[in-house]
């Protein structure tokens, strides 16, 4: 059965390694997702995707018994945080790791890969 | 297959469903593209087989037979979906097994390449180790879900939740039924072979409970071994496996008495070893290290399993290339309890004084910390040197550590026999020698 799925990639890294890159660090590191994104693209899988200011600009959300309960953070207590995502389609989960195993960060950090759940 | 002719009673079914059961469910799977209908099918299937096949005589080609009345069944099954749920999905589902052309016959070896797919799902890497393990002895090997569950100590439901489990991951993540790219084969090999040897030393030495050895776990790893080189023949790592169970379970009617008890290798009757499995064994070490490319860890244990097995009684083992295979073990795939089973061999070359000195620095990293077989081989070494305090002190703290019953009472066996050495001594007739133990080999007994 020929089926597309969608995956979401999530992008984890340490903010903090990252942030000590430097200047020509973070500049190879776009060209690298430059020429990643443009071959996901051409290769029609891609379907979105972006990356995320720190986790230092989060704010999370609850509400409970009826109220919003509006907080900073989430604070960086683990070791990687999510930075940044694609939404991709792909044949299968091992297509879909093929892809994931090629996003830049995974040399530094590590992407989960998620289905994207179908209703009906 | 058999054919038609002759009586065919229910034994005669069973033994064509264990035989038949994966492959039949491999090809399915590929004709309906999903597990569980594919299951349900092959349920089906044979419960049909049950009801004619005793009168109508065993069909031709059994397996065709199965594949062909499990599509139509898995069709019928979708078609009652249809009915009910009125599904778009379900109807272009069906539409697109329709067309798939019927049942391979058994000439082609469509059904081997079913079969290798199945193996590569079932033992894929974004499951979890336990699914894998389970998938692939119910879903390729054909063991009932309660013969699974039994294997494994867990309840039988546990099981059954664990095997849905697996499947809707298979499902839902879109966990591939196909042969990996050729840049992930290795990998992915490599994957399929830990879940083999898992079974294999789960049957090998239970990690807990009463039996040493279950049988039936260590020949369906086998089975699978020979089965998965069969279909990527020539490929060293999988050989080397092969060998590398093929000996060990060659020194199977030898390694325990009729009540249960260890018998250590160089005890061992030598004449109860399987000569042809040996043989066998060692003809695909050589060809695995022969393999150009760095040898796989398995090939090095086989090569080490197969000197032991060559032996014509203890005395005359080799071990001084024995503890050569040990450091090219160590320098390829360091690992602690590879470090633990070298010391052992250079005991046996250097002395025991030597080998303790190395367990004593490998003790003090910690990384074996509550380890049974660390204390147990340090008893030994004491042992053998006379220090009978610390030796027993040590296999106290390994008897602590042990959960196998037959390794327990081995433990409580040399405790026994300290105890009764000492009134030798005070004789003057010396024990020593008399069975200092060896643990060889990565479950540790032989």
């Amino acid at each position: 059965m020929e089926r597309k799925m969608q995956y979401l990639l999530l992008i984890y890294e340490n903010e903090a390694e990252a942030a000590k890159r430097g200047e020509t660090g973070m500049k190879e590191m776009m060209t690298e997702y430059r020429t990643f994104t443009q071959s996901i693209i051409q290769a029609g899988q891609f379907k979105a995707g972006d990356a995320l200011q720190p986790t230092s600009t989060a704010t999370t959300v609850r509400v409970r018994s009826g109220k919003t309960l509006t907080t900073d953070g989430p604070f960086a207590e683990t070791r990687e945080q999510l930075g940044g995502y694609y939404l991709i389609e792909a044949k299968n989960l091992d297509e879909a790791i093929a892809i994931a195993a090629r996003v830049p960060s995974a040399k530094l950090g590590s992407i989960e890969v998620r289905p994207v759940m179908v209703f009906g | 297959v058999t054919t038609g002719s002759g009586s065919t009673d229910d034994n005669n079914v069973e033994r064509v469903f264990r035989q038949e059961a994966g492959r039949v469910l491999a090809t399915l799977i590929r004709l309906v593209g999903d597990f569980e209908l594919a299951e349900e099918a092959l349920q089906e299937a044979f419960a049909a087989a049950i009801e004619q096949w005793p009168a109508a005589g065993l069909p031709a080609n059994a397996r065709a037979w199965l594949v062909n009345v499990g599509r139509h069944k898995a069709i019928d099954r979708l078609r009652r979906q249809i009915l009910f749920r009125e599904k778009q999905r379900d109807l272009a589902v069906e539409a697109a097994i329709a067309r798939q052309p019927a049942a391979p016959d058994e000439e082609a070896d469509t059904f081997g390449d079913d079969m290798l797919r199945l193996i590569f799902s079932c033992c894929h890497p974004a499951l979890n180790v336990e699914a894998r393990v389970a998938l692939t002895l119910r879903a390729i090997c054909g063991l009932t879900t309660e013969a699974v569950a039994r294997a494994f100590l867990v309840a039988e439901e546990t099981m059954a939740q664990r095997l849905v489990r697996a499947k809707r991951k298979i499902r839902d993540a879109g966990i591939p039924y196909e042969t990996p790219a050729p840049d992930m084969l290795d990998e992915r090999v490599e994957g399929v072979l830990a879940v083999i040897y898992l079974v294999f030393t789960e049957g090998y030495a239970v990690t807990s409970g009463a039996e040493l050895m279950r049988e039936e776990l260590a020949r369906e790893a086998i089975r699978l071994a020979r089965l998965l080189d069969a279909l990527l023949p020539g490929r060293a790592d999988i050989e080397g496996l092969l060998a590398l169970m093929l000996l060990h379970d060659a020194r199977r009617k030898a390694r325990t008495t009729l009540a249960g008890d260890i018998v250590l290798l160089e005890e061992q009757d030598r004449s109860l070893w399987d000569r042809e499995q040996i043989a066998e064994g060692s003809g695909l070490v050589e060809r695995a290290l022969r393999a150009p490319g760095r040898p796989s860890s398995y090939s090095v244990q086989a090569a080490i399993a197969a000197l032991h097995a060559q032996a014509s009684h203890h005395k005359a083992t080799d071990w001084r290339q024995i503890v050569g295979l040990y450091e090219v073990l160590l320098r390829l795939y360091p690992s602690p309890v590879v470090e633990l089973n070298h010391a052992v061999a250079v005991s046996m070359v250097d002395g025991p004084g030597r080998a303790l000195d190395l367990i004593d620095a490998l003790a003090a990293r910690g990384t074996l910390d509550g380890y049974h077989l660390l204390p147990a081989v340090r008893a030994d070494l004491l042992r053998r040197l006379d220090r009978r305090a610390e030796a027993k002190d040590a296999y106290r703290t390994a008897l602590a550590l042990a959960r196998l019953e037959p390794e327990r009472r081995l433990l409580v066996r040399r405790l026994a026999e300290l105890e009764r050495a000492r009134v030798n001594v005070s004789h003057g007739v010396g024990r020593k020698g008399v069975s200092s133990s060896r643990w060889v080999g990565p479950t540790g007994w032989s």
